[in-house]
């Protein structure tokens, strides 16, 4: 009892450590990022690796996403007779909540992983130190860049993985029952405004933000040789999955209040 | 009073410590360019560096041997302020750089060389874009002075040839001669080279000894070298500081070391001879 006790306990204090490190790192990226400079080249070197290297896989994952939604609920709506709400129901839900959680969760694998790695193996190779050694801030250049390139491109993707998830649904339908994209189209859209779009796409900007900011810390952090830069890739996206699923349904609740 | 033999034996040293420091600036008049004064660091209950005191003349060089473990790498990320003292004092040019905010920290960097271990290059950039990354950063300078400027860096260390290849198509003693170049880019006044020879065959450690001897000819700079190699040292160094437990042990020049009775100098020279 007092052994498993014990070992809460120790997994607690290890959890509450790990938050306050990574509060500790925030605060220096936040202090790192307002000054200058603004390291505007590397910026855009990240926004084409994180966002352009990302987008086949999240358009691929969006459109998916939208051929099987449409496949699987044109069964169930067709048994209740509502086979004119297939548009309007796979938009509603692509645009909703499947776009920008599929687009967090895919970039958090490829992304998370891959800032991890990269900066583990910065940090094992002492090229992270060599950067501070030579009077530059790492965690501007390193990680204030990395991060503000997850928060920008997030909603981009998230559109792309939207409207190949809306594309891919109606090829999806027609191949079932000829319709036209025109009329997918104009069905899918009734009754939506511009706040069904713009509440659910901006915030895969906080799912960039935990992504890039757990990427970073986790890859800065690591400790040993090969097995911790693996260990930090693993982590980063176990970790940054977790906190986009957790903020998903934190931030829908906020939508739901803001956005009624 | 009775005195420690490792006190005695410091205390013998004294004043080839001063002397050569003074002497090897060649009459420079200003001041020390390193001066540690009791610098402690300890890794949780493991004390690593125990009062640490060194001075380095501005165009000196001081080798630091001491065997694996004993804090000469932490030594050279203190001086740098890659990491903290846990008390004493790093005066570099006379500023104490211990209680500086990170951009006052950043300007004495930039007047510091750092050849890191492995070399340390950035893997996703090219030989080139490597040692024009302090350029970059820190000058003025138009691409084309960066161009030149690069390029002579890499004639220097006798690496022209290898601007476009990446690290990983180079071999160690190739990218510790790019760890070089990047070190000297901002033309530094302190140099801090960690284990310039370690892992090179010993025809490639005599040429980066003759490079760090030719770069100290050039550029004038007070040089730290941490070293395991006794014959670099001896090649490179005006001065040699044996750290051990965590104290410099004994300090001079190394006629004087070889000179000293005490069993665990006597015994590293012999081991590394």
């Amino acid at each position: 009892m007092r052994s498993s006790l014990n070992s809460v306990w120790l997994l607690l204090n290890r959890f509450l450590e790990w938050f306050g490190e990574l509060g500790l790192f925030a605060w220096q990226v936040v202090r790192a990022a307002v000054k200058r400079p603004f390291e505007g080249r590397e910026l855009l070197r990240q926004l084409d690796e994180i966002g352009s290297k990302s987008l086949p896989l999240v358009a691929l994952a969006g459109a998916a996403i939208g051929a099987v939604l449409s496949l699987e609920s044109r069964s169930s709506l067709v048994r209740f007779g509502a086979k004119s709400m297939l548009p309007a129901a796979l938009v509603y839900s692509i645009i909703h909540e499947t776009g920008p959680v599929v687009t967090g969760l895919v970039v958090s694998g490829r992304v998370g992983a891959g800032i991890g790695a990269e900066l583990g193996s910065m940090k094992v190779t002492e090229q992270i130190d060599a950067i501070e050694a030579s009077g530059v801030n790492p965690y501007k250049f390193l990680a204030f860049t990395r991060i503000v390139a997850c928060i920008l491109v997030l909603p981009l993707l998230t559109l792309a993985a939207d409207f190949c998830g809306v594309l891919f649904g109606w090829i999806a339908d027609t191949l079932v029952e000829p319709v036209s994209f025109h009329r997918f189209i104009n069905q899918g859209f009734v009754g939506a405004s511009f706040s069904d779009f713009l509440a659910p796409t901006f915030r895969t900007s906080v799912f960039g933000l935990i992504i890039g900011m757990i990427g970073c810390f986790q890859g800065m952090r690591t400790q040993g040789g090969t097995a911790g830069v693996g260990l930090s890739a693993t982590s980063s996206v176990v970790l940054s999955s977790l906190f986009v699923i957790l903020a998903d349904v934190i931030l829908v609740k906020f939508i739901l209040v803001f956005f009624p | 009073m009775m005195m420690h033999p490792e006190q005695e034996l410091l205390l013998d040293v004294e004043e080839s410590r001063a002397a050569p420091a003074i002497e090897s600036s060649g009459g420079k008049s200003d001041g020390p360019a390193v001066v540690l004064r009791g610098l402690h660091r300890s890794f949780g209950s493991q004390i690593v560096l125990d009062g640490i005191d060194l001075t380095v003349g501005s165009r000196e060089t001081l080798a630091v041997l001491g065997r694996s473990g004993t804090g000469k790498s932490v030594l050279l990320k203190l001086i740098i302020g890659l990491q903290k003292p846990d008390s004493g004092s790093i005066l570099i040019h006379g500023q104490e750089i211990t209680l500086l905010h990170l951009d006052a920290l950043n300007e004495i960097r930039k007047k510091m060389g750092f050849l890191f271990q492995h070399a340390a290059l950035y893997d996703s950039l090219t030989v080139e874009q490597n040692v024009a990354f302090p350029l970059k950063r820190h000058t003025k300078m138009t691409q084309s002075e960066q161009r030149d400027r690069v390029k002579e860096l890499l004639a220097g260390v006798g690496m022209e040839g290898d601007l476009k290849k990446m690290p990983s198509d180079l071999s160690g003693g190739m990218q510790k001669r790019v760890g070089l170049a990047r070190a000297l880019a901002l033309e530094p006044d302190v140099l801090l080279l960690d284990e310039p020879t370690a892992g090179l065959d010993p025809i490639t450690s005599g040429e980066i000894d003759e490079l760090i001897l030719k770069l100290q000819e050039e550029h004038d700079v007070a040089s730290i070298v941490v070293t395991h190699d006794l014959h670099s040292a001896k090649t490179i160094a005006d001065r040699i500081a044996l750290l051990h437990e965590g104290h410099v042990l004994i300090e001079g020049s190394f006629a004087e070391l070889e000179k000293s009775d005490n069993e665990f100098v006597s015994e590293f020279l012999k081991r590394d001879s």
